[in-house]
């Protein structure tokens, strides 16, 4: 008989070992899929793991984006595990990041084309204001109303979508463009472009505020009472309110945080890679998040390998399905595994596996 | 026809990483009061589980009236004769007595039948109880009477008593004690699970004693003294707890006309609460669990606000004054629950410390937690107050009950509290560390801090404190100087009689 026999303490390198064995997991049922849909599986493997990092071909292509596609994913995922460590629910964040990014490029397109070093700096400040609005609302109806944070701040996503498609072809829209929906393109805005910190790195300033922020959160977490209070609320919130945490406060600073971080993420997106605010602005960074929030187990640095991870997983994806045809959903389906084994492997942080003959 | 009705040899119950029971034998014979007495996680409910069918034994046997008795299921037990009445009661709030008694039983007879057995065996053993009451309305001793007057219908052999008068007053106690003695006398065999040791003695003929699951000695309780039956529960000898004289000084706290509405949906409402605690005085609040301990707790730690002027510290209003703040000021707390309330169970013990001591101790530095500065602190507890633990870092779950305990009340005591209120500080620990954790409140006391100490083991009460009031409803009594108070006049007030003495009409 197998059995788990549940450990005295949770283990603390089967944290760090289980994302590993997802991984290795994900791998193999992943080829397994590949070789049922008729390809070579260890060459699909090697598409999406390490040919974008190595290949000659690719790699010079390849190599930035994966610095453009974890950037966001690391500074949202990281607003989300503080809320979601304190046990408060910010599935909104692709509508905060829609929301960021509307304001950071209205801040910039309502003094076009003055050219200041001011402007960047006020979008920044524009954007994160956006992205905190927004998780206010669930804040508030959640302190004033207890309204389940995850329903409001999830329907406002599609909320901000509407809006987002609304001031790309009203309000932001640009008005020499010949009558095409989206702003003016902020890449060609010198005061307002996120451009790349070293020439083809992929590194723009929302790559450097995601690794800003990772630093900033661990030490947050780790040696400030605030980071404390959050992991107080999530472990024990009866401790918490013994301890004198107020719940109120709690919530609104953790949303907030998240939000003005999704915010950022928009903003950065928006006036560097996106260039300017269209339609279909948003490609699921705020969903993906999440995802890489648990990949990383909550914690900042685990966050940070997973977002690398996630964008490696995107670009090679795409890059499977280019050299190889394979159908877009099972790169997703192949990402989905990815989740489901590392939630599925948490088990053995709590739980220890034991063999025993049937008693 | 041999004496011995049941018999156990050798049973032995393994669960993952502790032996709940290791080679335990005894025997109980037909009309015996047989106590079974150790500290918790000594073994008794695995036990008792074993012999009602609800737990399988890994080895070992037992013989009831001479034939082989493996029961598989309470079904099976209860066929076979034995009654069990749980700690905790199964009772639906909902329903009257006679359809609660229906219910237990496996083939209950019609309702004017059972009503009328009922009203013949309440009367017939000295417990009133009338089949048509709502369960809903009944006080514990009463709910308690129903679960009795369950067990007796089925005319037991051997009926089995889980800690039953944990919530009992003690004019119910006596009420129980003469109902079980009749038993006795009719040749019920009685198993009785206790570590209130002076009952004990006043009812059982025999003891068996348990400790870390196995059986340690027996001893006839009426030849024995309570401490030396504490001593081999314990397996060491403890220092009773030395009263000091102290300089009375002035007042620190008082409350006035408390009302509050419970936040628990199944929460009792503070009623009209007034007292007083001066500095070098030990108040004591017994009282029947649920009568307001938590929201009393709740009230003065400061997790649930009044209207400023029903609590005061010196003087100063502070009824709408946060946990944080009133720490400052130096009124400490320490709630019931160990685990989720006092301390959060996945984390360290030092991280435990920042919960309650963070700024009182000075443990923050704008904000950032001094981490050795911590470590320091929860060592000093950890030392001053005998914690048994591998080390700071140690997750504050994984420590013994007992070992929690002390952690909590030092935590507390070495903030060096003005006025220090604690909830059941000795609940569920083994007695030599409830012996430690009195006398430091004690000897907090005499350093001339105000200590308000709400149990439910009125044995702790009139050992530690000076003043006595009981919680009833929500209600708080007069408070009575301890050492002017007779047994007699604590149980009216538990039960409700205001004023006892003067006006007692409950």
């Amino acid at each position: 008989m197998i059995y788990f026999e549940k450990r005295l303490a949770p283990s603390r390198a089967t944290t760090i070992v289980t994302p590993i064995l997802a991984v290795i997991l994900t791998m193999i049922a992943g080829g397994i899929m590949f070789a049922a849909l008729g390809k070579d599986p260890f060459e699909a493997i090697r598409i999406i793991f390490w040919d974008p990092l190595f290949d000659p071909n690719f790699a010079d292509y390849s190599r930035p984006q994966l610095l453009v596609k974890a950037g966001p994913l690391i500074l949202i995922a990281i607003g989300l595990s503080v809320g979601f460590k304190a046990g408060i629910w910010n599935i909104g964040a692709e509508g905060q990041y829609i929301m960021g990014a509307i304001f950071g490029a209205a801040a910039a397109l309502s003094v076009y084309p003055t050219e200041s070093a001011l402007i960047f700096p006020a979008m920044i400040v524009a954007g994160a204001f956006g992205g905190w609005l927004w998780a206010m609302i669930p804040a508030v109806l959640r302190t004033k109303f207890k309204t389940n944070e995850i329903l409001v701040s999830l329907m406002l996503v599609y909320v901000a979508e509407s809006i987002l498609a609304s001031v790309s072809q009203g309000l932001l829209k640009n008005p020499d463009g010949y009558g095409f929906p989206g702003s003016r393109n902020l890449q060609q805005y010198p005061s307002a472009f996120n451009e790349e910190v070293f020439t083809n790195s992929g590194m723009h300033w929302g790559v450097i505020t995601a690794f800003i922020a990772v630093i900033f959160t661990y030490i947050m977490m780790t040696r400030h009472i605030r980071g404390f209070e959050v992991r107080l609320m999530g472990e024990a919130p009866k401790a918490a309110q013994f301890a004198g945490v107020s719940t109120t406060r709690l919530i609104v600073f953790c949303l907030g945080f998240s939000g003005a971080l999704a915010g950022l993420a928009g903003m950065f997106e928006v006036s560097g890679p996106a260039g300017q605010i269209t339609i279909d602005f948003n490609s699921g960074y705020g969903f993906t998040a999440i995802i890489v929030a648990f990949l990383g187990r909550l914690h900042p640095i685990g966050i940070l390998l997973a977002g690398l991870l996630m964008a490696l997983t995107y670009i090679g994806g795409e890059l499977a399905q280019l050299m190889l045809g394979l159908p877009g959903a099972s790169i997703q389906l192949f990402q989905g595994m990815l989740l489901l084994f590392l939630l599925a492997t948490d088990i053995f942080t709590n739980y220890r596996l034991r063999f025993q003959g049937a008693s | 026809m041999s004496d011995t009705l049941l018999e156990i040899e050798g049973l032995t119950k393994a669960y993952p990483g502790v032996v709940a029971n290791n080679a335990v034998s005894f025997k109980i014979n037909r009309g015996e009061v047989h106590a079974l007495l150790g500290e918790n996680g000594a073994g008794k409910s695995t036990l008792v589980k074993m012999i009602y069918g609800l737990v399988k034994p890994d080895s070992g046997t037992m013989t009831l009236n001479s034939g082989i008795f493996e029961p598989d299921s309470p079904n099976a037990a209860r066929a076979a004769g034995v009654a069990m009445v749980f700690q905790h009661f199964s009772l639906f709030d909902a329903l009257t007595v006679a359809e609660n008694i229906a219910l237990g039983m496996d083939n209950a007879p019609k309702p004017r039948d059972l009503a009328k057995r009922i009203r013949e065996v309440s009367q017939a053993y000295g417990l009133p109880l009338e089949p048509n009451r709502i369960v809903g309305t009944l006080s514990a001793g009463e709910r308690q009477r129903v679960e009795i007057i369950r067990c007796l219908l089925q005319n037991p052999k051997l009926l089995i008593m889980d800690e039953p008068t944990s919530v009992l007053t003690p004019q119910e106690v006596e009420i129980l004690f003469t109902t079980l003695r009749q038993l006795k006398a009719e040749g019920t065999a009685i198993l009785y699970i206790s570590h209130k040791l002076e009952e004990i003695r006043a009812l059982c003929d025999t003891a068996t004693i348990l400790r870390h699951g196995e059986k340690v000695d027996t001893c006839i309780p009426a030849e024995t003294t309570a401490r030396d039956m504490a001593e081999m529960m314990v397996g060491a000898s403890f220092a009773n707890p030395v009263k000091a004289d102290r300089v009375i000084g002035a007042t620190l706290l008082s409350v006035k006309s408390l009302n509050s509405s419970s936040k628990e949906p199944f929460g009792t409402s503070l009623r009209d609460i007034s007292f007083e605690v001066k500095a070098g005085e030990i108040l004591g609040i017994g009282g029947v669990a649920g009568n307001g301990q938590d929201e009393l707790l709740a009230a003065l730690s400061g997790e649930m606000r009044t209207a400023p002027a029903t609590v005061q510290f010196r003087g100063k209003n502070i009824g709408d004054l946060g946990p944080t703040k009133r720490r400052k000021l130096g009124l400490l707390s320490a709630p019931e629950e160990r685990l989720g309330h006092a301390a959060a169970p996945a984390m360290s013990l030092k991280e435990n410390s920042v919960i309650t001591a963070a700024r009182r101790m000075g443990l923050l530095a704008s904000g950032f937690v001094n981490w050795r500065a911590t470590n320091d602190f929860t060592k000093n507890v950890v030392s001053e107050f005998d914690v048994r633990t591998p080390g700071t870092d140690t997750p504050a779950g994984s420590l013994s009950g007992g070992n929690l305990q002390k952690f909590v009340v030092g935590r507390e005591v070495l903030q060096r509290p003005e006025v220090l209120v604690i909830n059941q500080p000795t609940w569920g620990v083994d007695a030599a560390a409830a012996a430690s954790i009195r006398q430091k409140l004690l000897d907090l006391a005499d350093k001339g801090a105000g200590v308000i100490v709400i149990s439910q083991d009125l044995d702790e009460l009139l050992e530690i404190s000076d003043f006595f009031a009981a919680l009833n409803e929500g209600r708080l009594s007069t408070t009575y100087p301890t050492a002017e108070l007779e047994l007699d006049q604590i149980g009216l007030m538990m039960g409700g009689s205001h004023g006892a003495g003067q006006e007692a009409h409950s």
